[in-house]
């Protein structure tokens, strides 16, 4: 049984569809990838699976239990976690707030101030600044927050949507390190991103996204040798 | 010293009602002209209240009771099916509210005011000054729900959920906010400040009529905008700072019958050389 299995997901943006019907599945353990390009769905995707955007037709299933029509927040306390496009922190709130808010599920205070710890030791410079007001951060500083955040719900899942965004290369190299520790620890990852090569070098499994369908899918290692993703997606 | 505490209480009384406004346009961004009306259906259960039984804190529980329950009626029946309409729509619905509430209030009452004094204030000498208890009381009562309501803001994890709504919807509920909970317990607070603001008023004017909130519901509207509409701290600045102006031209014979005109005249000029309010924050975008 896969830990996220999603079947014929249809999403419609008023009369656009955006999502034509997706299958793909993620498996305990994994690292998944979606690559496409601009408006391909890959967001759309993201945002359905964890309830923010209800679907038309479809389904989505977590640990074997129907969640398609689920609120979010009810899905979140599954243990589905999700560092949204672009951050998404809270601006307004301190750094160490945001992190509590990355906790909201979690009742257990003692647990939560354990996890703010293992926060702090991997991501040394939110400590440095836990107490600064979230919008002054550097943009790398505000990607780390926003993955410190979604790792606070202890997730079996970890959906991540283009967290190279915008960082320079040192830091994506940084960020696909992290990801894939926390693969290593036992986390589950869902990856979407545009920077193809580095993602699907880190993937067990990936998929292309194209307008809304799934046109391919394989081992990373085998995406990262196809001819069409070199083309499209890995610039010839 | 008398016009100070007073303006200072007035300026409370305005601060509870604008915090009600302002909670609600930051956590649900729907402007909710009905929240005035709110303080008249308050005001009503206290005379009521009282008209049975003559303890004026038993008729501050009624009125509290409510009131929070009739925001998260009016949440639930008349915002809540409108999540994701135009605003324009839910302004007018809001209006709706309002006229509603009011109707109601002219069919059980009669549109004629019913004079009533919830107690008989003695008044007090501070500094040479004579004041009244029910100014003081409206004072420290009012100050007590502010410095409560910044706490539960700060240090809770509702109120820390509230300020993450009112920041990014989406991104809190990513977080496993029930957002729809969250906007029904906005109501449900901005209700019974309200309460506590009908109790405050009719102990200043001390009588009822259905369109008793119109006018200090649009001047804690007034305020809320001034201190930059979203913002807590904004709504209590505004409020008190508003609250102290009339009183200061209330007590000044030449400009007096002014009071209103100026207050507005503020309104104009802050937004103007702020458009976001005194403490509304513009929002930085960062990639």
């Amino acid at each position: 049984m896969a830990l996220l299995e999603v079947k014929g997901l249809e999403v419609y943006y008023g009369v656009i569809q955006a999502l034509k019907g997706i299958d793909f599945e993620v498996n305990e353990g994994e690292i998944v990838t979606l690559i496409g390009a601009n408006g391909a769905g890959k967001t759309t995707t993201m945002q359905s699976v964890i309830g923010l955007i209800p679907p038309k037709a479809g389904t989505v299933s977590f640990e074997g239990k129907d969640i398609t029509h689920l609120h979010c927040h009810k899905i979140v306390s599954l243990g589905m976690s999700q560092v949204p496009e672009g951050r998404r922190i809270f601006q307004e709130l301190t750094v160490y707030q945001n992190l509590l808010m990355g906790a909201y599920i979690q009742k257990d205070k003692k647990a939560i101030k354990e996890d703010i710890k293992k926060i702090y030791a991997r991501f040394p410079r939110l400590e440095e600044r836990k107490n600064q007001i979230a919008g002054t951060l550097s943009g790398g500083e505000q990607q780390m927050l926003a993955m410190g955040r979604a790792l606070m719900s202890r997730p079996k899942l970890l959906m991540l949507d283009e967290p190279s965004m915008g960082l320079s290369p040192l830091l994506v190299d940084e960020v696909f390190t992290i990801i894939k520790d926390l693969n290593k620890e036992g986390t589950t990852v869902l990856l979407v991103e545009q920077n193809a090569g580095k993602s699907l070098a880190i993937s067990d499994r990936a998929y292309v996204l194209e307008n809304g369908k799934i046109v391919l899918s394989g081992t990373g290692e085998e995406l990262l040798q196809s001819e069409e993703v070199k083309k499209a997606y890995l610039g010839g | 010293m008398s016009i100070l505490l007073d303006g200072l209480s007035l300026g409370a009384v305005y601060a509870l009602i604008a915090l009600g406004y302002t909670m609600v346009y930051g956590i649900a961004k729907m402007l909710n002209f009905a929240h005035g009306d709110v303080i008249m259906v308050g005001a009503y259960a206290i005379y009521s209240t009282m008209a049975l039984n003559t303890n004026p804190f038993i008729a501050m529980a009624v009125a509290i009771v409510v009131c929070t329950v009739m925001g998260i009626v009016i949440e639930k029946f008349a915002y809540k099916p409108l999540r994701g309409a135009s605003p324009l729509a839910v302004l007018i619905t809001a209006i709706g509210v309002s006229n509603l509430l009011q109707g109601i209030a002219q069919l059980i009452y009669g549109s004629t005011s019913i004079a009533f004094t919830v107690a008989n204030f003695k008044t007090v000498h501070i500094l040479g000054s004579e004041i009244s208890v029910g100014t003081i009381l409206t004072l420290v009562v009012g100050a007590i729900i502010m410095i409560g309501l910044t706490l539960f803001v700060k240090k809770t994890r509702t109120g820390r959920a509230m300020l993450a709504v009112s920041e990014d919807s989406g991104a809190a509920r990513l977080m496993g906010v029930n957002v729809d909970k969250i906007i029904m317990l906005t109501f449900a607070i901005g209700s019974a400040l309200a309460a506590f603001a009908s109790l405050f008023y009719i102990i200043r004017i001390p009588s009822v009529t259905p369109t008793l909130g119109a006018m200090p519901g649009i001047k804690a509207f007034t305020a809320a905008v001034i201190g930059g509409i979203g913002s807590i701290p904004g709504a209590m600045l505004g409020g008190i700072l508003l609250g102290m102006i009339e009183q200061i031209c209330k007590h000044n014979p030449t400009i007096e019958a002014y009071t209103t005109a100026i207050e507005f005249c503020l309104l104009i000029v802050i937004l103007l050389v702020k458009p976001v309010g005194l403490l509304g924050k513009r929002r930085r975008e960062k990639v």
